[in-house]
């Protein structure tokens, strides 16, 4: 179960090559900082849970976010009762996320479409008003929840592991803050990267696919859907409760604003710009959503007037009146302009864009070989 | 007693907003068969429709002060004011009000625009991708209102005349305590108003009668030789009116801000789903039903009781709904359930 094919194998070993390189070739295009890496190393992550759910049974979740949260809390929760160590944590969190997810999965999984798309949007959007509002003891409400230097920390104090300074997560005394973090967050990704190459390529992921292409003449061939429909989604939310867990691994807060649908909605998005379905592309498509949002966002006016100072007055000018609503302030309006753009005109996401090209460009290849074998026959 | 009628009474208006925005949101949903999460978009089109309106009525210039003797001192007098007086203050006051003509057809033209441009592309697509265009849609909406507007809500008043409270104890003989502010019970009428009108216009003209045969057998009525498209094209229109309406006679109540659409879409929704999915009378049904539930849940005896139900009974509701009776309240067997 554990062996992979070879061109797997080569996949993953690129994979891990690429991921752990991150920093080097990252440099020249502005992203190569921990802060950055850590974002897409985590919603990567998020992004592959999701795909498991979504691209591989065509289940569409509108409330993902909330195991984000739910990651968050348990993670900021085991920090401040446990220990700074980042492993229970971690462990705890995507547990927790899991059992979460067993709950609303067993209850969405009754309806589908629309429905489960209503019902999973209703679930999360309960999770989070109650987050802001009763469940303010343990959420501590709109101020956010966040670790405190004399907070119990009950096993660090039995070993005695004392902590100067501000309380930040620790893996057996590394601070995960800076690179340390982007490493275990990306030995995280590439671990459920692993993970997700195996359920594709198992009997099991072959089902969901059944599922997605054919439902009920899955159930006629005497498959109870069911089970693995559930399983799906509470894989894909512990994939989710992972990735809202090394948020506030690498940075030790947790707010309710991270359950709210939009959210959701986001995590959507990355899978479908990448390619849902796909291996590759959920990553490809939250590194992307992250790097234009820190890219587009960082942008002010005059910045925007420097980057066109190349050019004429008038037409620096002009460029930056049409270009401003979209970057700074107004990303969410390129955002959301990107939503409508990839759906409407690339729905297989980007990954089915290459394929295409590549195809394309091989047929023609193949294309003028014939040509020139013809010649030679000539 | 008193606390019961006024709490339904503070359900009401609440309830009119859900109710017309899914009345619009089943309605494209039973014609065209598109999951619009761009609807509560609309309600917030409609709302700055009312603000510009407004912004519209105040353009002013600045004028000396009178009032003020000693320096020379300039306030800014609205140009209607200036030509017309009193008669131009009044007018000013009634913006809201009056900012529903403007409204009407604007609505109008951004629904036909709309569907023609973008939704009638998407009949044949997944329910999937309809949400996700729709909801890219949403945030482009919100976004450049955001940016002609800004991110703070703007204030628009009810005109001073209806601006008070009724004392609605009084007339139902109950006592002084259940008061109801004027304009909450104008904007129920005017729900009332326009989800009556919808009825009646699908119930009694040709049109109409139309648009239910197609919502019904789509086919069957184009091979009649109808062109059921463009009716439904203009449907589309109408419930973006309806849902333009609903957000400029709600600006009085809520200061309007860029977002506030979105809170509402995902109410409206969960309304539609209790109502059952494209059934107009389910939709107006739970708009009003849930309403008044949340505000029965807010109540502090309750409160008390069940903290934190006051957020969520909504979609308590949904969910137990759902998974109870997937069609919902009033809707028709088969709908959606795949």
């Amino acid at each position: 179960m554990f062996s992979l094919s070879r061109n797997d194998r080569l996949l993953m070993l690129g994979f891990t090559a690429v991921v752990l390189l991150a920093p080097l070739w990252l440099q020249p295009f502005g992203a190569g900082y921990p802060d950055l890496l850590q974002k897409f190393a985590i919603f990567g992550l998020f992004a592959i849970g999701y795909n498991i759910l979504f691209g591989l049974t065509g289940y569409l979740s509108f409330g993902h976010a909330a195991f984000l949260g739910v990651g968050s809390y348990t993670t900021v929760w085991s920090f401040k009762l446990l220990s700074l160590n980042v492993i229970p944590a971690v462990i705890l969190a995507t547990l927790l996320a899991g059992l979460f997810a067993v709950v609303i999965g067993f209850l969405s999984l009754r309806r589908s479409g629309i429905y489960f798309a209503i019902l999973t949007l209703a679930f999360a959007q309960m999770s989070y008003k109650l987050a802001y509002s009763v469940l303010t003891p343990i959420t501590n409400g709109e101020t956010g929840l966040r670790v405190l230097r004399d907070d119990p920390r009950i096993i660090d104090n039995m070993l005695g592991t004392a902590h100067d300074g501000s309380p930040i997560g620790s893996l057996f005394g590394i601070g995960m803050q800076g690179y340390p973090a982007f490493y275990f967050s990306a030995v995280m990704l590439i671990l459920g990267f692993y993970l997700s190459v195996l359920i594709f390529r198992s009997p099991f992921g072959l089902k969901l696919r059944a599922i997605k292409s054919n439902q009920s003449r899955m159930q006629y061939t005497g498959y109870n859907t069911r089970p693995y429909l559930l399983w799906a989604f509470v894989i894909s939310g512990m994939y989710a409760g992972m990735a809202g867990s090394l948020l506030a691994v690498t940075d030790p807060l947790a707010g309710a604003e991270r359950m709210q649908w939009t959210a959701s909605g986001e995590v959507v998005l990355m899978t479908i710009l990448g390619g849902t379905g796909t291996l590759l592309g959920p990553i490809i498509g939250a590194a992307l959503i992250k790097y234009s949002e820190n890219i587009f966002s960082a942008f002010n006016e005059s910045a925007l007037h420097e980057a066109f100072s190349f050019l004429p007055g008038f037409i620096e000018n002009f460029l930056v009146t049409i270009v401003h609503p979209f970057v700074g302030e107004g990303w969410h309006l390129t955002l959301g302009a990107l939503f409508m753009i990839i759906v409407i005109f690339l729905p297989g996401g980007l990954m089915d864009g290459l394929s295409r090209i590549a195809r394309r460009w091989r047929a023609r290849k193949h294309g003028s070989d014939e040509a020139d074998s013809s010649q030679v026959e000539d | 007693m008193d606390a019961f009628v006024l709490q339904i009474l503070n359900g009401l208006d609440k309830g009119s907003a859900y109710a017309l925005i899914a009345l619009g949101l089943t309605l494209v949903f039973g014609s065209l068969g598109v999951v619009n999460f761009a609807h509560g978009a609309k309600f917030t089109l409609g709302a700055f429709c009312a603000v510009s309106f407004q912004q519209l009525l105040t353009i002013s210039r600045k004028v000396k002060d009178e009032s003020v003797t000693f320096f020379d001192a300039y306030k800014e007098v609205p140009y209607l004011e200036i030509w017309w007086g009193d008669t131009g203050s009044m007018i000013i006051d009634w913006a809201v009000p009056l900012s529903i003509f403007l409204a009407i057809p604007v609505m109008l033209l951004i629904g036909l625009v709309l569907e023609r441009g973008l939704y009638q592309f998407f009949y044949k697509r997944t329910h999937a991708e309809q949400i996700l265009v729709t909801f890219g849609l949403a945030i482009v909406i919100q976004e450049v209102i955001k940016t002609f507007y800004g991110a703070n809500p703007i204030p628009t008043p009810a005109p001073a005349m209806l601006s008070g409270t009724a004392p609605i104890g009084v007339w139902l003989g109950l006592g002084e305590s259940v008061a109801y502010p004027y304009w909450r019970l104008v904007y129920f009428l005017f729900s009332l108003l326009v989800i009556g009108l919808v009825f009646a216009f699908l119930r009694y003209t040709t049109f109409g009668m139309v648009v239910r045969a197609g919502m019904s057998d789509r086919e069957t009525v184009s091979l009649l030789g109808l062109n059921v498209e463009r009716r439904f094209t203009i449907l589309f229109g109408i419930a973006s009116v309806v849902a333009g309406l609903a957000g400029v006679m709600y600006t009085p109540i809520v200061p309007p801000d860029y977002h506030m659409g979105m809170e509402f879409l995902v109410l409206s929704f969960v309304v539609v789903v209790v109502g059952g999915m494209g059934s107009l009378p389910g939709a107006v049904a739970a708009g009003f039903l849930l309403g008044i539930l949340q505000s029965f849940a807010s109540m502090n005896e309750i409160k008390s009781l069940l903290p934190g139900l006051d957020q969520i009974i909504v979609y308590l509701i949904a969910v137990i709904v759902l998974l109870v009776r997937p069609r919902g309240l009033m809707g028709q067997k088969g709908v959606m359930e795949d």
